[in-house]
Protein backbone atom coordinates (compact mmCIF):
# COMPACT_ATOMS: atom_id res chain seq x y z
CA UNK A 1 0.00 0.00 0.00
CA UNK A 2 1.31 3.55 -1.32
CA UNK A 3 1.93 6.03 1.78
CA UNK A 4 -0.83 8.70 1.65
CA UNK A 5 0.11 12.29 2.23
CA UNK A 6 -1.89 15.28 2.35
CA UNK A 7 -0.23 17.73 0.20
CA UNK A 8 -1.31 20.69 1.90
CA UNK A 9 0.56 19.30 4.95
CA UNK A 10 3.93 18.89 3.11
CA UNK A 11 3.05 22.36 1.54
CA UNK A 12 3.19 23.72 5.81
CA UNK A 13 6.26 21.78 6.82
CA UNK A 14 8.39 22.54 3.56
CA UNK A 15 7.28 26.66 4.25
CA UNK A 16 9.11 26.05 7.51
CA UNK A 17 11.87 24.47 6.25
CA UNK A 18 12.41 27.70 4.01
CA UNK A 19 11.45 29.53 6.58
CA UNK A 20 14.88 28.46 8.48
CA UNK A 21 16.76 28.97 5.64
CA UNK A 22 15.50 32.08 4.30
CA UNK A 23 14.52 35.06 7.01
CA UNK A 24 13.00 36.72 4.04
CA UNK A 25 10.09 34.84 3.79
CA UNK A 26 6.82 36.15 4.54
CA UNK A 27 3.77 33.77 4.22
CA UNK A 28 0.34 35.51 3.88
CA UNK A 29 -3.27 33.67 4.47
CA UNK A 30 -6.87 34.90 4.64
CA UNK A 31 -8.56 32.64 7.29
CA UNK A 32 -8.27 29.58 6.23
CA UNK A 33 -4.84 28.59 7.29
CA UNK A 34 -5.93 25.42 9.17
CA UNK A 35 -6.95 24.25 6.36
CA UNK A 36 -4.24 25.16 4.07
CA UNK A 37 -1.44 24.55 6.68
CA UNK A 38 0.12 27.58 6.44
CA UNK A 39 -0.49 27.45 10.45
CA UNK A 40 2.26 25.59 10.78
CA UNK A 41 4.70 28.29 9.97
CA UNK A 42 2.65 30.83 11.52
CA UNK A 43 3.21 29.04 15.00
CA UNK A 44 7.43 29.14 14.19
CA UNK A 45 7.42 32.42 12.54
CA UNK A 46 4.58 34.84 14.29
CA UNK A 47 6.12 37.73 13.23
CA UNK A 48 6.84 37.10 9.09
CA UNK A 49 2.36 35.56 8.90
CA UNK A 50 -0.23 37.74 7.86
CA UNK A 51 -3.72 36.73 8.22
CA UNK A 52 -5.97 39.19 6.62
CA UNK A 53 -9.38 37.47 7.87
CA UNK A 54 -11.76 36.81 4.49
CA UNK A 55 -10.50 39.95 2.35
CA UNK A 56 -8.63 37.85 -0.12
CA UNK A 57 -8.49 41.02 -2.76
CA UNK A 58 -6.64 43.02 0.23
CA UNK A 59 -3.83 40.05 0.85
CA UNK A 60 -3.39 39.20 -2.92
CA UNK A 61 -2.87 43.18 -3.49
CA UNK A 62 -1.03 43.38 -0.36
CA UNK A 63 1.43 41.07 -1.01
CA UNK A 64 2.46 43.53 -3.85
CA UNK A 65 4.02 45.85 -1.37
CA UNK A 66 5.57 42.99 0.55
CA UNK A 67 7.27 42.40 -2.12
CA UNK A 68 8.59 45.89 -3.28
CA UNK A 69 10.05 45.99 -0.21
CA UNK A 70 11.99 42.97 -1.25
CA UNK A 71 9.63 40.23 0.72
CA UNK A 72 9.76 36.50 -1.10
CA UNK A 73 5.82 36.13 -0.66
CA UNK A 74 3.70 32.72 -0.29
CA UNK A 75 0.22 33.28 0.06
CA UNK A 76 -2.33 30.81 0.38
CA UNK A 77 -6.67 30.76 0.61
CA UNK A 78 -7.91 27.72 -1.12
CA UNK A 79 -7.91 27.79 -5.43
CA UNK A 80 -11.05 29.18 -6.22
CA UNK A 81 -10.93 32.34 -3.79
CA UNK A 82 -7.23 32.98 -5.28
CA UNK A 83 -7.58 32.45 -8.72
CA UNK A 84 -11.02 33.78 -9.07
CA UNK A 85 -11.97 36.24 -6.24
CA UNK A 86 -8.97 38.02 -6.55
CA UNK A 87 -7.93 37.60 -10.38
CA UNK A 88 -7.70 41.25 -11.07
CA UNK A 89 -5.39 41.79 -8.24
CA UNK A 90 -3.32 38.83 -9.46
CA UNK A 91 -3.22 40.25 -13.44
CA UNK A 92 -2.45 43.89 -12.40
CA UNK A 93 -0.43 43.88 -9.29
CA UNK A 94 1.20 40.50 -8.71
CA UNK A 95 2.06 39.25 -11.96
CA UNK A 96 2.45 42.84 -14.17
CA UNK A 97 5.01 43.68 -11.99
CA UNK A 98 6.44 40.31 -11.91
CA UNK A 99 6.80 40.39 -8.25
CA UNK A 100 8.38 37.28 -6.05
CA UNK A 101 5.48 35.99 -5.07
CA UNK A 102 4.19 32.26 -4.94
CA UNK A 103 0.29 31.92 -4.81
CA UNK A 104 0.19 28.25 -3.49
CA UNK A 105 -3.11 27.40 -3.73
CA UNK A 106 -5.36 24.33 -1.69
CA UNK A 107 -8.45 22.76 -2.73
CA UNK A 108 -8.40 22.23 -6.19
CA UNK A 109 -11.28 20.43 -8.08
CA UNK A 110 -14.05 18.53 -7.28
CA UNK A 111 -11.84 16.07 -4.89
CA UNK A 112 -12.71 19.31 -2.22
CA UNK A 113 -15.58 16.54 -2.15
CA UNK A 114 -18.91 17.76 -0.02
CA UNK A 115 -18.52 21.52 0.24
CA UNK A 116 -19.85 21.43 -3.25
CA UNK A 117 -19.47 23.78 -6.10
CA UNK A 118 -18.94 27.01 -4.80
CA UNK A 119 -15.58 25.61 -3.33
CA UNK A 120 -14.40 23.30 -6.56
CA UNK A 121 -11.80 25.24 -8.56
CA UNK A 122 -12.33 23.90 -12.10
CA UNK A 123 -11.01 27.21 -13.75
CA UNK A 124 -7.74 27.75 -11.71
CA UNK A 125 -5.59 26.59 -14.25
CA UNK A 126 -6.99 28.31 -17.00
CA UNK A 127 -7.02 31.81 -15.07
CA UNK A 128 -3.74 31.41 -14.15
CA UNK A 129 -2.26 30.21 -17.46
CA UNK A 130 -3.35 33.04 -19.86
CA UNK A 131 -1.46 35.66 -17.77
CA UNK A 132 1.84 36.46 -19.17
CA UNK A 133 4.54 36.22 -16.31
CA UNK A 134 2.78 33.62 -14.23
CA UNK A 135 4.00 30.15 -13.99
CA UNK A 136 2.31 27.05 -13.03
CA UNK A 137 2.93 23.23 -11.03
CA UNK A 138 0.55 20.85 -10.39
CA UNK A 139 2.21 18.34 -8.33
CA UNK A 140 0.93 14.27 -8.24
CA UNK A 141 1.28 14.19 -4.75
CA UNK A 142 3.34 14.53 -1.29
CA UNK A 143 6.45 14.30 -2.42
CA UNK A 144 5.88 16.06 -5.19
CA UNK A 145 4.10 19.31 -3.03
CA UNK A 146 7.84 19.74 -1.74
CA UNK A 147 9.37 19.69 -4.74
CA UNK A 148 6.47 22.38 -6.51
CA UNK A 149 6.93 24.58 -3.38
CA UNK A 150 10.76 24.73 -3.19
CA UNK A 151 10.77 25.22 -7.41
CA UNK A 152 8.11 28.09 -7.05
CA UNK A 153 10.80 29.56 -4.13
CA UNK A 154 13.74 29.03 -6.67
CA UNK A 155 11.44 30.38 -9.36
CA UNK A 156 11.79 34.33 -10.02
CA UNK A 157 8.84 35.96 -10.07
CA UNK A 158 5.24 34.83 -9.32
CA UNK A 159 4.27 31.18 -9.59
CA UNK A 160 1.16 29.16 -8.90
CA UNK A 161 0.80 25.43 -7.33
CA UNK A 162 -2.35 24.07 -7.23
CA UNK A 163 -2.78 21.34 -4.44
CA UNK A 164 -5.67 19.32 -3.59
CA UNK A 165 -7.34 18.84 -0.27
CA UNK A 166 -7.62 15.03 -0.07
CA UNK A 167 -4.53 12.92 1.00
CA UNK A 168 -3.19 10.95 -1.95
CA UNK A 169 -0.89 8.22 -2.26
CA UNK A 170 2.59 8.90 -3.00
CA UNK A 171 3.58 8.08 -6.78
CA UNK A 172 6.84 10.14 -7.47
CA UNK A 173 8.62 9.23 -4.07
CA UNK A 174 12.01 7.87 -6.71
CA UNK A 175 11.52 10.55 -9.45
CA UNK A 176 13.87 13.59 -10.09
CA UNK A 177 11.75 16.53 -10.18
CA UNK A 178 12.39 19.79 -12.67
CA UNK A 179 11.43 22.46 -12.66
CA UNK A 180 9.60 22.99 -16.45
CA UNK A 181 10.31 19.34 -17.17
CA UNK A 182 8.20 16.51 -18.17
CA UNK A 183 8.32 13.44 -15.87
CA UNK A 184 8.04 9.85 -17.67
CA UNK A 185 6.97 7.73 -15.60
CA UNK A 186 6.32 4.84 -17.72
CA UNK A 187 8.01 4.32 -21.27
CA UNK A 188 5.43 2.97 -24.27
CA UNK A 189 5.38 4.18 -28.25
CA UNK A 190 1.30 2.72 -28.88
CA UNK A 191 0.06 6.04 -26.99
CA UNK A 192 0.78 8.51 -24.66
CA UNK A 193 -1.44 9.80 -21.86
CA UNK A 194 -0.09 12.85 -19.95
CA UNK A 195 -1.56 13.83 -16.59
CA UNK A 196 -1.09 16.43 -13.39
CA UNK A 197 -2.08 16.50 -10.33
CA UNK A 198 -4.19 13.66 -8.55
CA UNK A 199 -5.09 12.42 -12.23
CA UNK A 200 -1.13 11.32 -12.53
CA UNK A 201 -1.86 8.19 -10.53
CA UNK A 202 -5.16 7.28 -12.25
CA UNK A 203 -2.95 7.42 -15.61
CA UNK A 204 -0.92 4.63 -13.91
CA UNK A 205 -3.42 2.49 -13.22
CA UNK A 206 -5.05 2.83 -16.38
CA UNK A 207 -1.72 2.43 -18.44
CA UNK A 208 -1.52 -0.62 -16.44
CA UNK A 209 -4.55 -2.32 -17.10
CA UNK A 210 -4.24 -1.33 -21.13
CA UNK A 211 -0.92 -2.90 -20.93
CA UNK A 212 -2.61 -6.44 -20.04
CA UNK A 213 -4.57 -6.18 -23.28
CA UNK A 214 -0.93 -5.77 -25.10
CA UNK A 215 -1.30 -1.40 -25.02
CA UNK A 216 2.03 0.14 -24.12
CA UNK A 217 1.16 3.71 -22.99
CA UNK A 218 3.83 6.07 -22.49
CA UNK A 219 2.53 8.26 -19.02
CA UNK A 220 3.61 11.37 -18.72
CA UNK A 221 3.20 13.55 -15.77
CA UNK A 222 3.09 17.21 -16.70
CA UNK A 223 3.66 18.38 -13.20
CA UNK A 224 5.14 21.92 -14.66
CA UNK A 225 1.95 23.48 -16.58
CA UNK A 226 3.86 26.66 -17.80
CA UNK A 227 6.14 26.79 -19.06
CA UNK A 228 5.41 23.75 -20.41
CA UNK A 229 7.59 20.79 -21.90
CA UNK A 230 6.80 21.26 -25.25
CA UNK A 231 9.74 19.18 -26.63
CA UNK A 232 8.29 16.23 -24.51
CA UNK A 233 4.74 16.77 -26.09
CA UNK A 234 5.97 17.10 -29.73
CA UNK A 235 8.22 13.60 -29.27
CA UNK A 236 5.00 12.14 -27.79
CA UNK A 237 2.57 13.30 -31.02
CA UNK A 238 5.39 12.10 -33.47
CA UNK A 239 6.22 8.61 -31.96
CA UNK A 240 2.76 6.93 -30.55
CA UNK A 241 -0.98 7.44 -32.27
CA UNK A 242 -2.37 9.84 -30.04
CA UNK A 243 -2.41 11.46 -26.58
CA UNK A 244 -5.04 11.87 -24.14
CA UNK A 245 -4.69 14.64 -21.61
CA UNK A 246 -6.37 13.68 -17.88
CA UNK A 247 -6.84 16.52 -15.31
CA UNK A 248 -9.19 17.63 -13.01
CA UNK A 249 -10.10 21.06 -14.07
CA UNK A 250 -12.73 21.78 -17.24
CA UNK A 251 -11.27 20.93 -20.28
CA UNK A 252 -11.35 24.74 -21.79
CA UNK A 253 -8.22 26.68 -20.80
CA UNK A 254 -6.34 24.33 -18.84
CA UNK A 255 -3.64 21.14 -19.09
CA UNK A 256 -5.37 19.46 -22.03
CA UNK A 257 -5.51 23.68 -24.04
CA UNK A 258 -2.00 23.73 -23.43
CA UNK A 259 -1.37 19.94 -25.18
CA UNK A 260 -3.71 20.92 -27.97
CA UNK A 261 -2.18 24.22 -28.87
CA UNK A 262 1.66 22.42 -28.74
CA UNK A 263 0.17 19.61 -31.03
CA UNK A 264 -1.91 21.41 -33.25
CA UNK A 265 1.09 23.71 -34.20
CA UNK A 266 3.41 21.10 -34.66
CA UNK A 267 2.57 17.88 -35.07
CA UNK A 268 -1.24 17.16 -35.39
CA UNK A 269 -2.68 14.20 -33.89
CA UNK A 270 -5.78 12.76 -32.23
CA UNK A 271 -6.00 14.69 -28.78
CA UNK A 272 -8.89 12.89 -26.53
CA UNK A 273 -9.22 15.14 -23.17
CA UNK A 274 -10.62 13.62 -19.67
CA UNK A 275 -11.92 16.46 -17.62
CA UNK A 276 -14.58 18.55 -16.61
CA UNK A 277 -17.12 19.16 -19.40
CA UNK A 278 -18.28 22.25 -19.07
CA UNK A 279 -20.60 22.20 -15.65
CA UNK A 280 -20.40 23.12 -12.29
CA UNK A 281 -19.15 20.77 -9.17
CA UNK A 282 -21.76 19.67 -7.02
CA UNK A 283 -21.56 17.62 -3.25
CA UNK A 284 -20.74 14.36 -2.57
CA UNK A 285 -17.54 11.92 -1.70
CA UNK A 286 -14.34 12.56 -3.73
CA UNK A 287 -14.54 9.15 -5.03
CA UNK A 288 -18.28 9.24 -6.24
CA UNK A 289 -17.44 12.51 -8.07
CA UNK A 290 -14.62 11.49 -9.65
CA UNK A 291 -16.78 9.13 -11.33
CA UNK A 292 -19.98 11.52 -11.61
CA UNK A 293 -17.46 13.82 -13.59
CA UNK A 294 -15.80 11.54 -16.13
CA UNK A 295 -12.53 11.45 -14.20
CA UNK A 296 -12.24 7.61 -13.63
CA UNK A 297 -9.66 5.22 -14.37
CA UNK A 298 -12.44 3.35 -16.53
CA UNK A 299 -12.97 6.94 -18.44
CA UNK A 300 -8.95 7.05 -19.20
CA UNK A 301 -9.32 3.58 -20.70
CA UNK A 302 -12.43 4.77 -23.09
CA UNK A 303 -10.79 7.75 -24.04
CA UNK A 304 -7.08 5.65 -25.09
CA UNK A 305 -10.00 3.17 -26.77
CA UNK A 306 -11.05 5.78 -29.36
CA UNK A 307 -7.26 6.59 -30.23
CA UNK A 308 -6.48 2.98 -30.53
CA UNK B 1 3.99 74.16 13.44
CA UNK B 2 4.28 77.74 11.61
CA UNK B 3 5.81 76.93 7.99
CA UNK B 4 7.77 79.95 7.05
CA UNK B 5 6.30 81.77 4.21
CA UNK B 6 9.23 81.66 1.80
CA UNK B 7 9.05 77.94 2.04
CA UNK B 8 5.22 77.90 0.96
CA UNK B 9 5.74 80.62 -1.46
CA UNK B 10 8.52 77.96 -2.99
CA UNK B 11 5.97 75.03 -2.76
CA UNK B 12 3.05 77.30 -4.40
CA UNK B 13 5.55 77.98 -7.18
CA UNK B 14 6.76 73.96 -7.66
CA UNK B 15 2.99 73.40 -7.64
CA UNK B 16 2.80 75.89 -11.01
CA UNK B 17 5.49 74.35 -12.41
CA UNK B 18 3.94 70.80 -12.04
CA UNK B 19 0.95 72.04 -13.16
CA UNK B 20 2.46 73.57 -16.82
CA UNK B 21 4.00 70.43 -17.02
CA UNK B 22 1.07 68.02 -16.77
CA UNK B 23 -0.72 70.85 -19.41
CA UNK B 24 2.13 70.36 -21.47
CA UNK B 25 2.83 66.78 -21.16
CA UNK B 26 -1.18 65.93 -22.09
CA UNK B 27 -1.39 68.44 -25.26
CA UNK B 28 1.46 66.45 -26.87
CA UNK B 29 0.19 63.14 -25.44
CA UNK B 30 -2.95 63.36 -26.96
CA UNK B 31 -5.09 61.69 -24.42
CA UNK B 32 -4.90 61.66 -20.62
CA UNK B 33 -6.48 63.03 -17.48
CA UNK B 34 -5.70 66.66 -16.75
CA UNK B 35 -8.50 66.93 -14.03
CA UNK B 36 -7.44 64.71 -11.32
CA UNK B 37 -4.05 65.73 -12.07
CA UNK B 38 -4.57 68.73 -11.47
CA UNK B 39 -6.18 68.38 -7.95
CA UNK B 40 -3.97 65.97 -6.84
CA UNK B 41 -0.81 68.67 -7.88
CA UNK B 42 -0.63 70.60 -4.34
CA UNK B 43 -0.88 67.22 -2.47
CA UNK B 44 2.16 65.78 -4.12
CA UNK B 45 4.39 67.93 -4.65
CA UNK B 46 4.44 68.78 -0.62
CA UNK B 47 4.94 65.17 -0.43
CA UNK B 48 7.63 64.93 -2.59
CA UNK B 49 9.43 68.35 -2.36
CA UNK B 50 8.90 68.85 1.63
CA UNK B 51 7.72 65.90 3.39
CA UNK B 52 9.30 62.52 2.26
CA UNK B 53 12.89 61.39 2.50
CA UNK B 54 13.73 59.98 -0.98
CA UNK B 55 16.61 59.83 -3.27
CA UNK B 56 16.41 60.62 -6.74
CA UNK B 57 20.12 59.41 -7.21
CA UNK B 58 19.47 56.07 -5.67
CA UNK B 59 15.42 55.46 -6.16
CA UNK B 60 16.01 52.16 -4.27
CA UNK B 61 17.74 53.57 -1.19
CA UNK B 62 16.20 50.87 1.25
CA UNK B 63 15.31 53.52 4.30
CA UNK B 64 13.23 55.92 1.76
CA UNK B 65 9.71 56.69 2.52
CA UNK B 66 7.25 54.98 -0.27
CA UNK B 67 4.69 56.68 -2.20
CA UNK B 68 1.80 54.61 -3.93
CA UNK B 69 -0.16 56.31 -6.43
CA UNK B 70 -3.45 54.54 -6.26
CA UNK B 71 -5.60 56.85 -8.36
CA UNK B 72 -2.83 55.73 -11.62
CA UNK B 73 -4.71 57.78 -14.13
CA UNK B 74 -3.38 60.69 -12.26
CA UNK B 75 0.07 59.75 -13.17
CA UNK B 76 1.25 62.99 -15.22
CA UNK B 77 1.21 64.50 -11.57
CA UNK B 78 3.82 62.32 -10.25
CA UNK B 79 5.62 62.17 -14.14
CA UNK B 80 5.85 65.77 -13.73
CA UNK B 81 7.57 65.40 -10.04
CA UNK B 82 9.37 62.80 -10.54
CA UNK B 83 11.10 64.42 -13.59
CA UNK B 84 11.56 67.78 -11.82
CA UNK B 85 13.51 66.29 -8.98
CA UNK B 86 15.54 64.05 -11.41
CA UNK B 87 14.14 60.58 -11.00
CA UNK B 88 14.96 60.62 -15.19
CA UNK B 89 15.52 63.18 -17.80
CA UNK B 90 12.99 65.76 -18.26
CA UNK B 91 12.74 65.23 -22.10
CA UNK B 92 11.02 61.82 -21.09
CA UNK B 93 7.76 63.63 -20.03
CA UNK B 94 7.23 64.27 -24.11
CA UNK B 95 6.56 60.33 -24.65
CA UNK B 96 4.25 60.46 -22.33
CA UNK B 97 1.26 57.11 -23.93
CA UNK B 98 3.98 56.63 -26.89
CA UNK B 99 4.82 53.05 -27.77
CA UNK B 100 7.99 52.07 -26.19
CA UNK B 101 7.48 54.56 -23.50
CA UNK B 102 8.58 54.08 -19.85
CA UNK B 103 5.70 56.39 -19.22
CA UNK B 104 2.36 54.54 -20.09
CA UNK B 105 -0.92 55.66 -19.31
CA UNK B 106 -1.01 54.57 -16.23
CA UNK B 107 2.25 54.00 -14.10
CA UNK B 108 4.73 50.80 -14.40
CA UNK B 109 7.94 50.06 -12.75
CA UNK B 110 9.98 50.85 -15.54
CA UNK B 111 9.69 54.66 -14.16
CA UNK B 112 12.99 55.25 -11.54
CA UNK B 113 10.31 56.26 -8.90
CA UNK B 114 7.71 54.33 -9.15
CA UNK B 115 7.56 51.69 -6.78
CA UNK B 116 4.57 49.14 -8.25
CA UNK B 117 2.48 49.51 -11.23
CA UNK B 118 -1.17 50.97 -10.45
CA UNK B 119 -4.35 51.69 -12.69
CA UNK B 120 -7.20 49.12 -11.45
CA UNK B 121 -9.03 51.17 -8.76
CA UNK B 122 -9.03 50.28 -5.24
CA UNK B 123 -6.02 47.99 -4.45
CA UNK B 124 -3.23 50.34 -3.96
CA UNK B 125 -3.92 51.28 -0.13
CA UNK B 126 -3.44 47.54 -0.19
CA UNK B 127 -0.42 47.75 -1.72
CA UNK B 128 0.59 50.57 0.69
CA UNK B 129 -0.34 48.10 3.75
CA UNK B 130 1.90 45.81 2.34
CA UNK B 131 5.03 48.50 2.33
CA UNK B 132 3.80 49.57 5.70
CA UNK B 133 3.78 45.54 7.22
CA UNK B 134 7.14 45.13 5.17
CA UNK B 135 8.59 48.27 7.11
CA UNK B 136 7.41 46.63 10.53
CA UNK B 137 8.51 43.69 9.77
CA UNK B 138 12.21 45.26 9.31
CA UNK B 139 11.92 47.63 12.63
CA UNK B 140 12.51 50.17 10.13
CA UNK B 141 11.25 53.69 10.40
CA UNK B 142 10.37 54.71 6.71
CA UNK B 143 6.73 56.04 6.25
CA UNK B 144 4.30 54.83 3.45
CA UNK B 145 1.87 57.48 1.74
CA UNK B 146 -0.84 56.30 -0.55
CA UNK B 147 -2.89 58.65 -3.09
CA UNK B 148 -6.73 57.76 -3.61
CA UNK B 149 -8.98 59.11 -5.53
CA UNK B 150 -12.24 59.87 -4.25
CA UNK B 151 -14.58 58.16 -6.69
CA UNK B 152 -12.16 54.95 -5.93
CA UNK B 153 -13.32 54.72 -2.67
CA UNK B 154 -16.75 52.74 -3.38
CA UNK B 155 -14.72 50.18 -4.92
CA UNK B 156 -14.58 47.56 -2.06
CA UNK B 157 -10.87 46.40 -1.66
CA UNK B 158 -10.26 49.97 -0.29
CA UNK B 159 -11.96 49.26 2.80
CA UNK B 160 -10.72 45.37 3.24
CA UNK B 161 -7.43 47.62 3.40
CA UNK B 162 -9.04 49.95 5.73
CA UNK B 163 -9.81 47.33 7.92
CA UNK B 164 -6.86 45.59 8.22
CA UNK B 165 -4.85 48.89 8.48
CA UNK B 166 -6.38 49.68 12.09
CA UNK B 167 -6.26 46.28 12.97
CA UNK B 168 -2.51 45.80 12.22
CA UNK B 169 -2.34 49.58 13.94
CA UNK B 170 -0.13 50.90 10.99
CA UNK B 171 1.05 54.46 12.00
CA UNK B 172 3.27 54.13 9.60
CA UNK B 173 1.00 54.78 6.95
CA UNK B 174 -0.76 57.65 5.66
CA UNK B 175 -3.46 57.50 3.08
CA UNK B 176 -4.66 61.14 0.95
CA UNK B 177 -7.86 61.44 -1.01
CA UNK B 178 -7.93 63.72 -3.40
CA UNK B 179 -11.71 64.88 -2.80
CA UNK B 180 -12.72 66.94 -6.12
CA UNK B 181 -16.46 65.31 -5.95
CA UNK B 182 -16.11 64.38 -9.80
CA UNK B 183 -16.09 60.85 -11.01
CA UNK B 184 -16.51 59.97 -14.81
CA UNK B 185 -19.94 59.50 -15.01
CA UNK B 186 -20.57 62.73 -13.16
CA UNK B 187 -20.45 63.83 -9.24
CA UNK B 188 -19.70 61.65 -6.86
CA UNK B 189 -22.99 62.96 -4.47
CA UNK B 190 -24.97 61.83 -7.79
CA UNK B 191 -23.23 58.67 -9.06
CA UNK B 192 -22.99 57.27 -5.76
CA UNK B 193 -22.41 59.26 -2.60
CA UNK B 194 -19.92 58.79 -0.56
CA UNK B 195 -20.95 60.32 3.00
CA UNK B 196 -19.65 60.62 5.41
CA UNK B 197 -17.12 59.89 4.31
CA UNK B 198 -14.11 61.16 7.58
CA UNK B 199 -16.65 59.41 9.69
CA UNK B 200 -16.50 56.01 7.66
CA UNK B 201 -12.79 56.05 8.09
CA UNK B 202 -12.82 56.85 11.62
CA UNK B 203 -15.39 54.19 12.18
CA UNK B 204 -12.71 51.54 10.65
CA UNK B 205 -10.43 53.07 13.38
CA UNK B 206 -8.29 55.62 11.02
CA UNK B 207 -6.98 59.36 12.20
CA UNK B 208 -8.98 61.35 9.79
CA UNK B 209 -7.84 64.87 8.99
CA UNK B 210 -9.74 66.90 6.77
CA UNK B 211 -8.38 69.74 4.75
CA UNK B 212 -8.40 72.46 1.92
CA UNK B 213 -6.39 70.28 -0.63
CA UNK B 214 -5.07 73.32 -2.49
CA UNK B 215 -3.63 75.11 0.93
CA UNK B 216 -0.16 74.81 1.48
CA UNK B 217 -0.40 75.55 4.69
CA UNK B 218 -2.84 72.71 5.56
CA UNK B 219 -1.28 70.26 3.54
CA UNK B 220 1.67 70.37 5.77
CA UNK B 221 -0.17 70.87 8.99
CA UNK B 222 -2.11 67.49 7.65
CA UNK B 223 1.18 65.62 6.80
CA UNK B 224 3.07 66.55 10.02
CA UNK B 225 -0.67 65.16 11.78
CA UNK B 226 -0.37 62.00 10.18
CA UNK B 227 2.94 61.39 11.73
CA UNK B 228 2.68 61.81 14.59
CA UNK B 229 -0.27 60.19 15.31
CA UNK B 230 0.12 56.86 16.98
CA UNK B 231 -1.35 53.71 17.19
CA UNK B 232 -3.58 54.25 13.82
CA UNK B 233 -2.89 54.77 10.21
CA UNK B 234 -4.16 58.55 9.26
CA UNK B 235 -6.23 59.56 5.88
CA UNK B 236 -6.22 63.06 5.00
CA UNK B 237 -9.42 64.15 3.01
CA UNK B 238 -8.34 66.94 0.80
CA UNK B 239 -11.08 68.79 -0.53
CA UNK B 240 -10.35 69.98 -3.73
CA UNK B 241 -10.72 71.32 -7.00
CA UNK B 242 -10.92 69.09 -10.12
CA UNK B 243 -8.55 71.08 -12.84
CA UNK B 244 -7.66 73.09 -10.23
CA UNK B 245 -5.22 76.22 -11.78
CA UNK B 246 -6.99 76.45 -15.33
CA UNK B 247 -9.90 78.54 -15.33
CA UNK B 248 -12.03 76.62 -17.97
CA UNK B 249 -10.79 73.72 -16.78
CA UNK B 250 -11.81 73.70 -12.80
CA UNK B 251 -14.89 71.75 -12.03
CA UNK B 252 -15.63 70.81 -15.83
CA UNK B 253 -16.35 66.82 -15.96
CA UNK B 254 -15.26 67.03 -19.29
CA UNK B 255 -11.48 67.29 -18.25
CA UNK B 256 -11.28 63.84 -16.42
CA UNK B 257 -10.11 61.87 -19.18
CA UNK B 258 -9.85 64.31 -21.92
CA UNK B 259 -6.15 66.18 -22.97
CA UNK B 260 -6.63 69.82 -23.84
CA UNK B 261 -6.49 70.58 -27.60
CA UNK B 262 -3.18 72.93 -28.60
CA UNK B 263 -5.36 75.94 -28.26
CA UNK B 264 -6.85 75.40 -24.44
CA UNK B 265 -3.01 73.77 -23.56
CA UNK B 266 -1.66 78.11 -24.51
CA UNK B 267 -4.49 79.63 -22.80
CA UNK B 268 -4.42 77.06 -19.59
CA UNK B 269 -0.31 77.82 -19.99
CA UNK B 270 -0.53 81.76 -19.98
CA UNK B 271 -2.96 81.10 -16.78
CA UNK B 272 -0.14 79.19 -15.13
CA UNK B 273 2.62 81.72 -15.66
Amino acid sequence: MAEMLYQRDVYGQTLIELGKKDSNIVVLDADLSGSTRTCLFAKEFKDRFVNFGVAEQNMVAASAGLASCGKTVFLSTFAIFATGRAWDQVRNTVAYNNFNIKIVATHAGVSVGPDGASHQALEDIALMRIIPTMKIIVPADGPQARDAVIAAYNTPGPVYVRLGRPKVPTITADKTFEFGKAQILTPGNDLTIIACGIMVKSALEAAGRLKEKGLNCRVINMHTVKPIDSQAIIEAARETKGIVVCEEHTVMGGLASAVDEIVAENSPVKVMRVGVKNRYGQSGEPDELIKEYGLSVEDIISACGKIV
Amino acid sequence: MDFEKKEIRLLEDKAKETRRLIIKMLVKAGSGHPGGSLSSTDLLTCLYFKVMKVNPKDPQWPDRDRFHLSKGHCCPALYAVLAELGYFPLEHLWTLRKLGSILQGHPDRKVPGVEVASGSLGQGLSVALGMSLAAKMDKKSYRVYCLMGDGETQEGNVWEAAMAGAHYKCDNLCAMIDYNGFQIDGCTKEIMNLEPLADKWRSFGWHAIEINGHSIREILGAYEEAKTTKGKPSVIIARTIKGKGVSFMENVLDFHGRAPTKEEAEIALKELE
